[in-house]
């Protein structure tokens, strides 16, 4: 899933400074199940701007939805009867995917409550870590089943560089090294010799370096 | 039979025991330390390493000071990161170190950005140090560029080096990772500074079983300590083992420095005596003036 945590209060309240009816629109999808923007995020946050603003002498008025994914124009239009003249701009707590697909549907100013990190999954309660850099061109198959271009620090295809030390990540103590990991599930495998074979440069022209990508599936497409 | 130009590549290929020595340029736009550094070594050592933008801090590139070492009459070995440049960048900086007169590049991922001076700077790492020498090779031998386009004339002949690190993890892969470099094509390889000699002697037999020092020169590291306190510090780095005893002589000597130049030329007399290891680098980081002194202490230079 999109992994993504709030943005500082203070972040958010200056970005609505001035606003007297604010729109606060929350998403049910990945966002929900990592704690940043579902419906109960939403109502604290709407709860936390009106109290800030109440103190400030300069009363807020809000308005919270909770879509079922933001990432999808069926639901997005849902929010047409919430978008009245009165409402002077919309918060959205979805992933970077949710502010820009409202943005799109609607002429108001829609800004951001969230910072989007990473597509990742929940490791423990309340941890999400990262998994994968989305670069198009899967080498999972290749390397155990763990991730090089975003688990490794300098993206490298072909082995551990020379700050790998007891398992741990030269850039960060607390991070596994990717290619410890990758080493000891192909010893595990009896894969070692995968490790031999110089990997060719990898096609970033797939990843977003080629610029915004599109996924088609005619089968399903409407003529 | 040397595949270059370079004067390493030859010294190598006559049998000779290799020296090579380490210049770090400044963090400013004046050559004259780098001139001067030059200078001092170049009656010692058969080459010296130009480091590139070394632990991620901006310094003046390396090719440019490359080419003041070659003005001093010193071969410059180039240092290459992939951290920096991606492959258009570091295709047309192989084509001009060598239109400069550059024979050697030694081919690194770098250190990471976040130990450096621009820590929040992306970084690029679109190829890794591996496809890099891989990258030289190709360059060379079947005059294509990465992309496969022909180079019509003029292609760049490098002598191409690696480096490797037999103190990081996971230490069995590490021979391999050698042997995928040499594979790529990395025909010298500099190592990290040794310190635990135990560790270096089991790496060498791991290399030896593998024939790998027949199909590549390797140059063991070196760096002489200044003070109880680097070594303390040392221990610290990723990637760097430095034995307690080593701390301990340190803090005990009545002269540090000399204390380290010392056991440095120790090391160097060992590591000398080691079947396959073809000659030493020595990484005196901020210390190049030592360089001459260890140089004729460890008897490598009679001048
Ligand atoms: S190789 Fe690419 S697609 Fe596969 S997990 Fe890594 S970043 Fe994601
Ligand atoms: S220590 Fe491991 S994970 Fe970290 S940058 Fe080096 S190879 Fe990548």
């Amino acid at each position: 899933m999109i992994v993504a945590e709030g943005k500082p209060l203070e972040e958010v309240y200056q970005m609505i400074a001035g606003a007297r009816k604010v729109l606060v629109v929350g998403c049910g999808g990945c966002v929900t199940v990592c704690l940043a923007g579902g419906e109960k995020e939403t109502g604290i946050l709407a709860a936390a701007l009106r109290m800030k603003r109440q103190l400030a002498g300069e009363p807020l008025e809000t308005v919270e939805v909770t879509l079922t994914r933001q990432c999808d124009p069926e639901y997005v239009d849902q929010l047409e009867r919430f978008v009245t003249d009165d409402v002077d701009c919309i918060l959205s707590l979805g992933c970077g995917v949710g502010v820009q697909f409202l943005a799109e549907r609607y002429p108001k100013p829609v800004f951001p409550a969230l910072n989007t990190k990473f597509a990742g999954g929940t490791v423990a309660h309340g941890q999400w870590e990262e998994r994968c850099g989305l670069c198009g061109d899967c080498v999972l198959h290749r390397t155990g089943g763990i991730c090089p271009v975003i688990r490794c620090a300098k993206s490298l295809m072909n082995g551990p560089c020379g700050g790998s030390q007891d398992g741990k990540c030269e850039v960060n103590k607390e991070t596994p090294c990717a290619w410890q990991l990758i080493y000891d599930r192909l010893k595990l495998l009896g894969r070692l010799d995968q490790l031999l074979q110089v990997e060719p440069v990898k096609d970033w022209s797939k990843a977003k370096d080629g610029g915004p990508r599109k996924v088609l599936k005619e089968e399903v497409m409407l003529p | 039979m040397p595949t270059t130009e370079s004067k390493l590549e030859k010294l190598l290929s006559e049998g000779r025991f290799v020296v090579t020595a380490e210049i770090g340029p400044p963090k400013h736009a004046s050559a004259e330390g780098i001139r001067h550094h030059a200078e001092l070594l170049k009656d010692y050592v058969d080459a010296v390493n130009i480091t590139d933008n070394q632990t991620a801090v901006v310094r003046l590139s390396s090719i440019a000071a490359a080419v003041h070492c070659l003005q001093k009459g010193v071969e410059p070995i180039v240092q290459m990161t992939v951290r920096d440049r991606n492959r258009i960048a570091l295709q047309s900086d192989l084509l001009g170190a060598y239109s400069l007169g550059v024979r050697n590049v030694l081919c690194l991922s770098g250190d990471h950005q976040s130990f450096g001076n621009h820590p929040t700077a992306r970084n690029v790492f679109d190829i890794d140090s591996v496809q890099l020498i891989a990258t030289v090779k190709m360059m060379r031998d079947e005059k294509k560029f990465l992309c496969g386009e022909e180079i019509k004339e003029h292609e760049p002949r490098f002598f191409i080096g690696a480096v490797a690190n037999p103190f990081a993890d996971p230490f069995e892969f590490r021979v391999l990772r050698l042997e995928k470099k040499i594979n790529a094509g990395a025909q010298f390889i500099q190592t990290q500074c040794i310190f635990d000699l135990d560790r270096f002697d089991r790496w060498m037999a791991m290399v030896r079983e593998r024939g790998l020092h027949q199909r590549a020169a390797i140059l063991a590291g070196v760096t002489p300590l200044k003070s109880a306190g680097a070594a303390r510090y040392m221990q610290t780095v990723p990637g760097m083992v430095v034995p307690d005893a080593i701390v301990e002589r340190m803090k005990k000597a009545a002269d540090a420095k000399a204390e380290g130049v010392e056991i440095c030329v120790e090391q160097i007399r060992r590591l000398r005596s080691i079947e396959g290891v073809a000659g030493v680098h020595i990484m005196a980081v901020m210390w190049e003036e030592i360089v001459p002194t260890i140089v004729e202490k460890a008897g490598l230079r009679s001048c």
